[in-house]
């Protein structure tokens, strides 16, 4: 499964999408891989202000805890309870239906220091 | 387990890379957590059949004219109890009453046993039982020269018979049989399992372990991983050692008391168990589970009553059958009744939970 052209991603495996005011974060196909089957989303509060790499969501799969981290610093704009109640989503459709939050960057520049899907993905082994 | 001991493969590594599994340390083992799914695994067990590698776990062969008294004396369980081709869970205590290991005893012979205790315990068992050998007996450690794999679920008899039916017929429940393969190695076969469901264990020479894991998979076994294992023993309410039982812990404490034989001759432990017995547990393998929706419960979250700190979590996770949180830890007596109110601590949140009968799952 490929992101959109538009995602740029974290080493801490989330991608968030480039060109809206309000950009929506999830996990990369590889995390879902990787965490297996996700049985519990904790999400943010709307309208906490975050920096980049701060905490902000836990995955749970059947294993273990994951930490979710915000991409970029701003503000959440947005949650997707679908995603928390149908929590397979975030592992059948990771870049669509299984978005976690949205983010206001506060800082767009900061987006330009992410990775498209090629370098992340060539990091990530 | 230090950082500087090499890593084990199992036999069949590279049948699971071949495989797609996802590999992950336990017990100084490299072994498949996942293949496709733990859900997915859990649930092939449940309904119908699955196969899990358990090369890691320890054989050991006890043998000779002293051997059934001998393991009387160093196990909880009654060794006179068992007739040749039987089996028994039993356990292996230190002199306070505290659990070593928990394991299955067999008696193939006579005067022969064969013994399977967790990875995790095997150097220790065996340094522990050849510190206390008797004349007349013989133990010797099988582990390097068996591959196992578990089979189990409904469908798990037919696999059987499909495989290797003609060789040898399954034993009886908690029984054990033994016969030689066409290819000349040892095969036991042991009806007993770490599911709650009807299955055996399956040991064979580790050469011959390829041969019979794709044997079994082509006759309908779902390849499964350690995560759908833990996931399947926590719906039952088995204890893993090393989680829920501990050198600290007694059987009795563990809810184990059905394994243990007071009225026996004596064995090692027994006095702090009879004490026990007199004054009281002072605590209860207790299971939880989350009373509304909430994440999957974890070892070492803590239990609160009334805002007091009363135990932690020893083992947790998410049922896969039920769809909630289940968990077991160590409570003081009076809150282990079923129903009892409680809360569990998940990062700085108290969640609404409650103490449940085990099993958690019931078969349908």
């Amino acid at each position: 499964m490929s992101a959109p052209s538009n995602a740029r991603f974290a080493t801490s495996h989330e991608w968030i999408l480039t060109g809206e005011s309000e950009s929506p974060v999830g996990i990369s196909e590889h995390a879902q891989a990787e965490l297996g089957d996700v049985v519990y989303i904790e999400l943010p509060e709307v309208g906490r202000i975050v920096k980049a790499g701060e905490s902000v969501a836990v995955i749970e799969s059947v294993k273990a805890a994951s930490d979710i981290y915000a991409p970029v610093a701003g503000e959440i704009t947005a949650v997707n309870p679908a995603a928390a109640a149908e929590t397979r989503l975030v592992n059948t459709d990771p870049y669509g239906a299984g978005w976690l939050f949205k983010i206001k960057p506060s800082n767009p520049a900061e987006l330009d220091t992410l990775l498209d899907e090629a370098a992340y993905l060539a990091q990530a082994g | 387990m230090d950082d500087t001991s090499p890593i084990s493969l199992s036999p069949l590594h590279e049948t699971h890379l071949r495989a797609g599994a996802r590999m992950v340390p336990f017990a100084g083992w490299n072994m498949p957590v996942q293949y496709k799914g733990i859900t997915e695994e859990h649930l092939a067990v449940r309904r119908a059949c699955g196969i899990f590698d358990i090369s890691h776990m320890g054989q050991f062969r006890v043998e000779g004219p002293a051997s059934r008294d001998w393991l009387n004396g160093l196990l909880t369980n009654n060794t006179t109890r068992l007739g040749i081709g039987q089996g028994q869970y039993t356990l292996l205590l230190n002199e306070n009453g505290g659990v070593i290991d928990d394991l299955i005893l067999y008696r193939t012979g006579a005067e022969a046993w064969f013994l399977v205790v967790n990875a995790s315990k095997t150097a220790e068992d065996l340094a522990w039982m050849q510190a206390r050998l008797l004349p007349g007996v013989t133990l010797s450690d099988e582990s390097p020269r068996y591959a196992g794999m578990a089979i189990q679920g409904p469908e798990s008899a037919a696999v059987y018979q499909q495989v290797a039916g003609a060789h040898m017929e399954l034993p009886d429940r908690n029984g054990i049989a033994e016969f030689i393969s066409l290819r000349g190695g040892t095969c036991v076969v042991c009806r007993t399992g770490y599911t709650g469901e009807d299955g055996f264990e399956f040991f064979c020479e580790a050469e011959e372990a390829p041969y019979w894991w794709n044997e079994f998979t082509e006759h309908g076994a779902v390849p499964c991983g350690l995560g759908a294992r833990d996931t399947l023993r926590l719906e039952m309410g088995y204890p893993l050692n090393g989680n829920d039982l501990s050198p600290d812990r007694t059987p009795l404490e563990a809810g184990l008391g059905f394994f243990v034989d007071m009225d026996k001759a004596a064995f090692t432990g027994r006095e702090a168990l009879a004490a026990q017995k007199v004054h009281g547990l002072p605590s209860k393998l207790t299971g939880l589970r989350l009373t509304g929706k909430g994440p999957p419960l974890r070892a070492h979250y803590q239990v609160f009553s009334d805002d007091q700190p009363v135990g932690e979590l020893c083992s947790g996770g998410i049922s896969p059958s039920l769809g909630i949180g289940i968990a077991m830890a160590y409570l003081p007596p009076a809150l282990a009744t079923p129903g009892t109110a409680l809360e569990i601590d998940i990062r700085g949140k108290r969640h609404p939970a409650e103490t449940i009968k085990k099993p958690f799952y019931k078969k349908p």
